[in-house]
């Protein structure tokens, strides 16, 4: 059987911030139904490199290839119609607002509009984000809760639960568990794998390698804007850390340009 | 802005929410409930108390006495949902009554001053919306100085005398009463409730309703979710400059001479009956209903303590105390504490 061209490509990624190169050319493919782990120190260009996926940020130089097929991603709407979908770490969800309301934040469906004004359609909205939230098994009474009534666990599985409302095919995390209790930790990392049984491809940046460890096929390590190691997960957790670990800090680099002379 | 349908890939004709057992919830959630049961015991209570209130003449004339000022609390109540504050309502009132009333001496026919007055109030909002976006003033020092220069306008164009004479046919708009059944309500009572249907509306149902709530709960979550919090800022600091403008002709027309001195310090009147409302300052909460039922309040006590013979000073004094509960008791609901404002920083 042939090999399908991956679901995400992205080929030499350049961005700069100012005099801060942040990503120096950075090569990362993501391939269907996978877990990527993406991990690396404090200003390794880990968010960076995600933001440029989603749109929040536009790249000096490098291609993205989406199926093969190359795409431009100018802004966060580009990446969304491409159904590429980001969890933002903080969740990026308005409390004040129900539940049905935030998983269509942005998208929300339309009954029927009067010239510029467009009429919600909050029933199909109510019922839609309540099958969302039992199609993950998220447990939240009602889709009418306001999300300031919600825990930390809950919170992310509504924001993960919003990126999977419009039939996402790459998620991106940024550190989905960070802000969590244990046991919330444990559910958002179900959650994940429950995202891949159902077809999905994730990104997810974290730094509990642990969590990368538990529900990731392969990890990439980001040292000062340069991919330093990529290798599926395997093995002894000890073993790994070590080997992700050595990578963060600059021990070991698996792609560093041999020395002339 | 994505404009596209979400439709699912299966239809959901047929399938239904949940029963919610939110019931209680939802009654003890709001702050209308308990403002409507307050309010009106309030009003029964005067109603025994004195023999004049609920005559049919004292409730039109109440109602026509607040309705210039809830029409701009609905405008001040979009701007105070998106995390803002407009202080300018009270002059922009008085300035599109003015341009109004200018046209008219000029000549023009009403339709033509009464859209120019609209005009005028829009043009207020839009400056102050430019001032909050583009030039990232906090929306207190932005319109604090718009409130300044649309006074100073109106006292400089009139040279401080009140321009009177406008012709009949313009202040038929705030005198005329519409006979309903046996009644005759007072026309800007019409327009107050159409308004207050309209905005409700578009408040609750419509994307851009939804997305003034979304802005003041959270401007950055808004953003990062497709919405352009900048245009959300426009839309209501400029609507809001155009119900101050509707306000203002009708207030305008009732008395039948526009006055520089119009208006003073109605910004506070209009900004109490929103926080009466449970419209809060923090953002993201508050209904045109509430706001509503805060106007209304107001004026049964400014009413209520004439008819039982309190003198008219004290007024101030008691509408300060009713504007502290209504906040008191928001926190209260809330359970929570007083955050940070983001009318005095951006």
């Amino acid at each position: 059987m042939e090999e399908a061209a991956p679901i995400i490509e992205m080929r030499n990624i350049k961005k700069h911030f100012g005099a801060v190169q942040a990503l120096r050319g950075v090569d990362l493919v993501l391939h269907h139904n996978e877990v990527l782990g993406l991990v690396g120190d404090n200003a390794a260009g880990k968010s960076t490199l995600m933001k440029v996926l989603s749109g929040a940020y536009i790249p000096d130089d490098g291609e993205i290839l989406i199926d093969g097929e190359q795409v431009h991603v100018n802004k966060p709407e580009d990446s969304r119609r491409l159904g590429i979908e980001m969890v933002y770490q903080d969740f990026a969800l308005t409390n004040n607002l129900d539940v049905a309301a935030n998983v269509f934040l942005g998208r929300e469906a339309v009954r029927w509009r009067v010239g510029p004004i467009r009429f919600m359609d909050r029933r199909h909205m109510e019922v839609r984000a309540r099958e969302v939230i039992d199609e993950l098994g998220i447990d939240i009474d009602s889709v009418r809760l306001k999300v300031q009534n919600l825990s930390g666990g809950q919170r992310q599985a509504v924001a993960i639960g919003r990126a999977t409302a419009f039939n996402a095919k790459v998620i991106i995390m940024d550190e989905p568990t960070a802000a969590l209790s244990v046991a919330a930790i444990q559910e958002v990392l179900d959650l994940v794998k429950e995202l891949k049984a159902q077809g999905c491809s994730i990104i997810m940046i974290s730094h509990r390698l642990e969590d990368i460890f538990q529900v990731g096929d392969r990890v990439i390590v980001l040292r000062h804007g340069r991919k330093v190691a990529d290798y599926p997960i395997a093995g002894d957790i000890h073993e790994f850390r070590e080997q992700i670990v050595a990578c963060m800090i600059g021990a070991r680099d698996d792609f560093a340009e041999p020395v002339v002379g | 802005m994505s404009d596209q349908m979400a439709k699912p890939a299966v239809s959901t004709r047929g399938a239904s929410v949940p029963r919610e057992s939110l019931t209680w919830r939802i009654i003890f959630g709001r702050q209308e409930i308990g403002l409507l049961a307050v309010f009106l015991l309030w009003c029964a209570f005067l109603s025994l108390a004195t023999d004049t209130f609920l005559t049919s003449t004292n409730v039109f004339n109440m109602l026509r006495a607040f309705s210039w000022i809830a029409i701009a609390a609905f405008g001040e109540c979009l701007v105070i949902l998106t995390a803002g504050i407009d202080l300018s309502v009270g002059s922009n009132m008085a300035l599109s009554g003015l341009a109004s009333a200018l046209l008219l001496t000029a000549g023009m026919p009403v339709p033509v001053a009464v859209v120019g007055g609209l005009l005028t109030g829009s043009m207020v909002g839009v400056v102050n919306g430019a001032l909050v976006t583009r030039f990232r003033l906090p929306p207190f020092i932005a319109t604090l100085g718009t409130l300044s220069i649309a006074r100073g306008i109106t006292f400089g164009a009139t040279q401080g005398w009140p321009v009177r004479g406008l012709p009949k046919a313009f202040n038929f708009i705030g005198q005329h009463d519409v006979p309903v059944g046996s009644w005759g309500v007072p026309f800007p009572v019409i327009v107050m409730l159409i308004l207050a249907v309209l905005v409700s509306l578009f408040l609750s149902r419509t994307v851009r309703g939804r997305h003034i709530y979304a802005v003041g709960g959270d401007e950055e979550a808004s953003r990062l979710s497709g919405i352009n919090p900048r245009w959300i800022k426009m839309l209501v600091y400029t609507s809001c400059g155009l119900l101050a403008a509707v306000g203002g002709i009708l207030m305008t027309a009732r008395l039948g001479v526009a006055a520089p001195t119009a208006a003073t310090s109605y910004e506070l009147d209009i900004i109490a009956a929103c926080v009466i409302g449970g419209v809060s300052l923090f953002g993201g909460e508050g209904t045109i209903l509430g706001v509503l039922i805060g106007a209304a309040f107001m004026q049964t006590i400014r009413t209520g303590l004439n008819l039982l013979g309190i003198q008219a000073y004290w007024q101030p004094a008691a509408i300060g105390a009713v504007i502290i509960i209504a906040v008191m008791f928001d926190q209260w609901r809330k359970g929570g504490g007083w955050g940070d404002l983001k009318i005095f920083s951006r």
